[in-house]
């Protein structure tokens, strides 16, 4: 069947053909409709449009530049390789703009708490500046590995003023700490807003994570024709739950020249069981709030996801991907853990920037395919973030001691 | 007539709420568990619950996921719930159980098979957390089709839109989840729980049991008074993580101590006077 368009999703009920949905405890659901009712409300406001506007201009930085990467594409031989620059945002990556968006949703609807769950910590430290900025408290959920493993961003997260609240329960990783996320978000129904960090999670989550990063494809739409008068061919971007890369694509999925390519965690490789390739290694089942595909072993029970970088660790993604994947829109494939750590230095190298690992993975795939393409072809890398966090990673990878 | 239909009508007759009970399929290991919950209707339990294990708990508090990563470590999985349910209905035709969980483990172990394999097994009712009403469907209709019931939750949350929604294809009994919160939390007061359920049995036939919150004799008395059932989870549980040494072996007594504390609360629930037109 071909579809009239790929953007009209999700239905009323937050179904992307079969995935999304709403999967939460009945205590939550009468809060996921008014955050639902809520949002339609506040996208039609032409005060909360005002408002999401200047702080994506002034307080975040927007527009982040389309930038040519000349050195890159010379050391390729073959495409022409443009990077939109979101890692330049504040707080240097993309979470910052669905961050923005739904602090002023849970300000407009009277909560005076906010709560987010976060790996790596970037998600929790936009969340923690966007707290501080609104004066909102704020509790981020962390699993207590995690904090051993980004310190940094533990203590980032104290000076902006948020609680981090170690997550022991389960693996005491990303999962468990969406998990305790939820514990707290229905314990405190009443005076508290959850900003979750991915186009995952119940309706309208993934659809409104994915309206506020969607500035990043209309961006680009607008700096590519005022760059080279056309579309590019190709977009790349790194996918875990997938919110840079539908901010991406979004606005180019019913542009049929335009491919796009979504690159998965491998980890160790997707053939082992270390890596976080939910589409290439899992399958549909249901996790916080949405059906989607999984990392789960026959039984339904979640394996834990592995990637060294730490925003794609997570043994899930978004739904509307899954959808874009089985209606074959979106090519998912996958970078190693030493193939993002090759593009993590080449790019240091020839641009003078530092990724982060994740967005490292869609430089991965670059590396593949930009060398046996055509001077002409124009590829798109979302550069969600940079990768002054991953440094203590990537010495400890290479062997180095800091 | 169905397992819990008979048993709410039962007790109905004695002129008493029931008292259920809740332990995860599997914690600490098969045989213990096993041996509890084939101990439970002796210790006063008349309706069981039977957590099916899941990694993820995301609406349990600590002692109930403490349990199903126990009972995963030891080996659980759907299939030995199942078994579980089957060596249970041996000797106990009357008892009705009730899986509760979450949807995940049914839905890879395939919703046919699952409602086959369950129904043959004498499992009576459903309870699964994360699958409201507006997803249900999938596992409800044919669930129901095998004489299956799946329970709807009410909560504090509910308002009367709500509770239309949740009522709307309800069978069994109504849970209701007497706090905002996870199991093994706050307690709500009797007053509270007492209006609430008036609140529903306005509007359905269906019993209410009442759930979340309940650790003592006490309270479980007290619910009982003005509700069809007690529910008592998270202390059950919390029982058999203190009768495991340091590396999870269930120490000498740990069955009996579990089925000692139970009877103790079934006393509290059968000592209760229900509250006129209570129930």
């Amino acid at each position: 069947m071909s579809l009239n368009s790929y953007r009209t999703g999700p239905d009323e009920k937050g179904h992307f053909g079969k995935y999304g949905g709403r999967y939460v405890s009945e205590t939550l659901m009468p809060l996921v409709h008014e955050v639902e009712q809520e949002y339609r409300k506040a996208i039609k406001d032409p005060e909360f449009l005002k408002e999401l506007d200047y702080l994506n201009r002034v307080y975040i930085g927007r527009p982040s530049p389309l930038y040519y990467a000349e050195r890159l594409t010379e050391h390729l031989g073959g495409a022409k390789i443009y990077f939109k620059r979101e890692e330049l945002n504040h707080t240097g990556a993309h979470k910052i703009n669905h961050a923005i968006g739904q602090v002023l949703l849970a300000k407009r609807m009277g909560k005076t708490r906010v709560i987010a769950e976060t790996g790596a910590g970037q998600h929790g430290v936009a969340t923690a500046t966007v707290a501080a900025r609104f004066g909102l408290e704020c509790t981020v959920f962390m699993g207590a590995v995690d904090i051993e493993r980004q310190k940094p961003n533990v203590f980032r997260m104290k000076l902006l003023g948020a609680e981090v609240r170690p997550v022991t329960s389960g693996s005491a990783t990303l999962k468990d700490a969406m998990n305790d996320a939820l514990r707290d978000w229905v314990t405190n129904v009443h005076d508290t807003f959850y900003i979750i960090g991915t186009v995952a999670g119940p309706h309208p989550y993934p659809m409104m994570v994915r309206d506020f990063q969607s500035i990043i494809g209309r961006e680009t739409r607008e700096q590519i024709m005022a760059a080279e008068g056309r579309l590019p061919d190709s977009l790349v971007a790194c996918v875990g739950g997938g919110s840079n890369a539908i901010g991406l694509f979004h606005p180019f999925l019913d542009d049929a020249d335009v491919a796009m390519y979504a690159v998965e965690a491998a980890g160790h490789g997707v053939d082992t069981d270390k890596h976080a390739a939910s589409i290439t290694g899992g399958r549909a089942g249901v996790l916080h709030g949405n059906r989607t595909y999984l990392l789960q072993d026959e039984d339904g029970q979640i394996i834990e996801a592995h990637s060294i970088s730490a925003g794609l660790d997570y043994p899930g993604i978004g739904p509307e991907h899954v959808w874009l994947h089985e209606q074959g829109r979106v090519n998912y494939v996958s970078a190693t853990d030493d193939e993002a750590l090759s593009a993590f230095q080449l790019c240091c190298k020839t641009e003078g920037i530092i990724p982060a690992l994740e967005s490292s993975h869609g430089l991965a795939h670059i590396i593949r395919m930009a060398p046996d393409l055509p001077k002409d072809h124009i590829i798109v890398l979302n550069l969600s973030g940079r990768g002054d966090k991953d440094i203590f990673t990537v010495a400890q990878a290479l062997g180095q001691e800091i | 007539m169905s397992r819990l239909s008979a048993k709410f009508e039962a007790l109905k007759a004695e002129g008493r709420s029931a008292f259920v009970t809740f332990v995860t399929a599997g914690d600490p290991g098969y045989d213990a568990s096993l041996a509890i919950l084939k101990g439970l209707p002796g210790a006063g339990a008349d309706i069981i619950e039977l957590g099916m294990p899941f990694t993820d708990p995301s609406a349990d508090g600590p002692a109930i996921d403490k349990a199903a990563q126990r009972a995963l470590k030891a080996g659980g999985s759907m299939k030995n719930t199942l078994e579980m349910v089957r060596s249970f209905r041996v000797d106990d035709a009357t008892t009705p159980i009730v899986l509760m969980g979450y949807f995940n483990p049914v839905y890879a172990y395939g919703i046919d098979r699952f409602v086959a394999d369950a129904t043959k097994a004498g499992v009576d009712g459903l309870i699964i957390v994360d699958l409201p009403p507006e997803e249900d469907e999938e596992l409800r209709l044919p669930a129901n089709a095998a004489g299956i019931d799946v329970i709807r939750l009410a909560t504090p949350t509910s308002d009367d839109h709500r509770l239309g929604t949740v009522l709307s294809g309800a069978s069994g009994f109504v849970y209701y989840v007497a706090v905002a919160g996870v199991t093994g939390g706050k307690s709500a007061t009797t007053d509270d729980i007492a209006a609430a359920v008036k609140r529903i049995k306005a509007k359905t036939s269906l019993p209410v049991a009442v759930g979340f919150g309940i650790r003592t004799p006490e309270q479980a008395g007290s619910v009982a008074s003005v509700a069809d059932a007690a529910v008592v989870g998270s202390a059950i549980v919390q029982m058999i993580a203190d009768g495991l040494d340091e590396e999870g072996n269930a120490k000498d007594g740990m069955v009996e101590q579990v089925l000692d504390f139970t009877r103790k609360l079934a006393e509290g629930v059968k000592s209760a006077q229900q509250e006129k037109g209570c129930c």
